[in-house]
């Protein structure tokens, strides 16, 4: 079954992460992201931006409001999409997760539909290919 | 197991809004500092072995401020003679300090602490300090290394800072629409300081050290201000800036001007979220002085090579500066821009005005020599540049002017080719930074 597994934390504190401790956290994902990916239970992953670079458009009355849409202790910081056998896996691979990243909590929801879309480059025209 | 690394970062981000609020009780900066202190040692040895609490922030004011009282306490009871004033005053604060810390309370603490550390009675050199200090939490040591003095004397420096500011009386009560913008404003401005410092700082670390809380306490202002557009210009702006940390300087630790630069080492991640600023900022048409100068950023951040910048749009937007912040430096980046857009000519035109008043600036030397070279004016061009050469800052803006006279002399030398070379180039990146 497919799982989104939705990364919440306190932006305050992962933003004021040194460069150092960021790349020491990224380092320890990425060897779980490697076997994941390897093992074939990996699907897209990404990391967003902080809350700050967020806009949200309320369809109620279409204002466009700054910010996020929730305005919550922790936040919506990324997602992975993971292919596995039930919960217990999901809870597992969140479990080793959390030993590479301290903080906050995984909420794991199942997958209704998935659409992988077509390939996008990694760095977006807009912002210029260099 | 709490990771000690997370805990670091966890105290690191409540810091300013622990400090804020203890400072909101005790009304005194070195007694809120020193409570917090106290607070982030007790959690050093509670979080790794409880866990951490549900709302840090909370617990390190909760702890804090008891901390703090038990120390007022103990005084007053070896002392024997209590301070009436001052145990009633505590009473007083104790009892709404069930914390339901609402937002708009956490906000005004910050806001709070930040302009006290910009406070107008202070000066620039003493505002960076005293807000590494207090706000960022820096060591004393860390401080006096970024601005090269000593320990001692930047210990002396941030002492005095203080000392000022508690003789300024900063109003404690919930600020109105009016005095928050005003604040708002001044602390914007110091954080620009405090990214100035870094960006100009020589020494590598020091300069992404302080780029980078600088950038920190920016997203930490616009947090809690999400919908001011001069602040997402502001965050906007140093990110695009700082984008281009990693190409500005050589092995050797000299300034590379930004045509000159490696493109692919820019950040694009930090171009992303600053664009993505602009564009929020943008719809708000609320233009401002850290809009625009975002906006002219991000248009070198967006050009794959120097060749395709847009300077016609560059061109624009100093123009629309000159209107909102007029500085003789304005109109000098100005005239840069006019010179790739309309050519040399015109662009000397436009600096004619203003060299009296930049009689003692290298970047308008520079900027003249290469108009006047562009033109064909060689020996203007080189006494504009003997100029320029004098009044340099750096070791590296003495060279670059120094080889492009070089370049005029050999060629003085064959006669055989028109003058080419580089076209007018003084180095935006560099000036850009001088523009507040």
């Amino acid at each position: 079954m497919l799982y989104a597994m939705l990364c919440y934390n306190e932006e305050d504190v992962v933003w004021s992460w040194t460069k150092e401790q960021d790349d020491a956290v990224m380092g320890r994902l990425n060897v779980i992201y490697e076997r994941l990916a390897a093992q074939g239970k990996l699907g897209p992953a990404l990391r967003l931006l902080p809350t700050t670079a967020a806009a949200t458009l309320r369809k109620s009355d279409g204002i466009v409001l700054d910010g996020p849409y929730a305005e919550t202790k922790e936040q919506l910081l990324g997602f992975y999409v993971v292919d596995c056998a039930d919960l217990e896996e999901a809870l597992g691979i969140a479990r080793e997760l959390t030993v590479a990243n301290p903080g906050g909590a995984y909420e794991i929801r199942p997958i209704h539909l998935y659409l992988p879309g077509a390939p996008i480059s990694e760095t977006p025209q807009a912002v210029g290919a260099a | 197991v709490t990771d000690l690394a997370w805990i670091d970062a966890a105290l690191t981000a409540a810091r300013p809004q622990a400090i804020g609020a203890l400072l909101r009780y005790f009304r005194d900066l070195d007694v809120a500092e020193e409570a917090y202190q106290e607070a982030s040692l007790r959690a050093l040895k509670a979080w790794p072995k409880n866990g951490p609490p549900r709302d840090p922030t909370a617990w390190l004011i909760l702890v804090g401020r008891n901390a703090a009282l038990d120390g007022v306490r103990k005084k007053a009871r070896e002392t024997d003679l209590p301070d009436e004033d001052a145990l009633s005053d505590l009473e007083d604060v104790e009892a709404p300090l069930v914390e339901r810390l609402d937002g708009s309370q956490y906000r005004d603490d910050v806001l709070r602490l930040l302009f006290i550390c910009c406070h107008p009675d202070l000066p620039a050199t003493q505002q960076i300090p005293l807000a590494l200090r207090i706000v960022s939490g820096l060591s004393v040591r860390q401080i006096a290394r970024a601005f090269l003095v000593s320990e001692a004397a930047m210990e002396q420096r941030i002492t005095r800072a203080k000392a000022r500011v508690a003789k300024a009386n900063v109003a404690f009560q919930t600020p109105d629409a009016v005095e928050r913008s005003e604040r708002l404003a001044a602390v914007a401005a110091m954080i620009y300081l405090v990214f100035n410092e870094g960006y100009s700082a020589s020494e590598g670390q020091t300069r992404g050290q302080l780029c980078e809380e600088a950038i920190r306490l920016g997203r930490l202002l616009l947090r809690m201000f999400a919908t001011e557009p001069e602040i997402m210009g502001l965050n906007a702006l140093m990110l695009v800036q700082h984008s281009r940390a990693a190409a500005r300087f050589d092995a050797d630790g000299e300034a590379i001007l930004m045509d000159d630069q490696d493109r692919g080492l820019w950040d694009r991640k930090l171009i992303t979220e600053g664009l993505a600023l602009i564009d929020k900022a943008v719809r708000h048409a609320r233009p401002g002085p850290y809009q625009v100068q975002a906006a002219i950023a991000a248009l070198h951040a967006r050009s794959p090579s120097p060749a395709e910048t847009d300077w016609r749009q560059i061109e624009r937007l100093y123009a629309t500066l000159e209107i909102i912040q007029p500085s003789p430096v304005v109109t000098l980046n100005r005239a840069v821009a006019v010179s790739k857009a309309d050519g040399a000519q015109a662009a000397l035109e436009l600096i004619a005005p203003l060299e009296e008043r930049l009689a003692g600036y290298f970047h308008f030397f520079g900027a003249k020599g290469a108009f006047l070279l562009d033109l064909g004016r060689e020996r203007e061009a080189a006494e504009a540049f003997d100029r320029a050469i004098a009044l340099a800052n750096t070791a590296a803006e003495a060279a670059d002017i120094r080889s492009r006279l070089d370049r005029i002399r050999a060629e003085a030398k064959n006669k055989l080719h028109r003058v080419g070379g580089r076209s007018a180039s003084a180095s935006l990146d560099q000036q850009q930074g001088d523009i507040q």
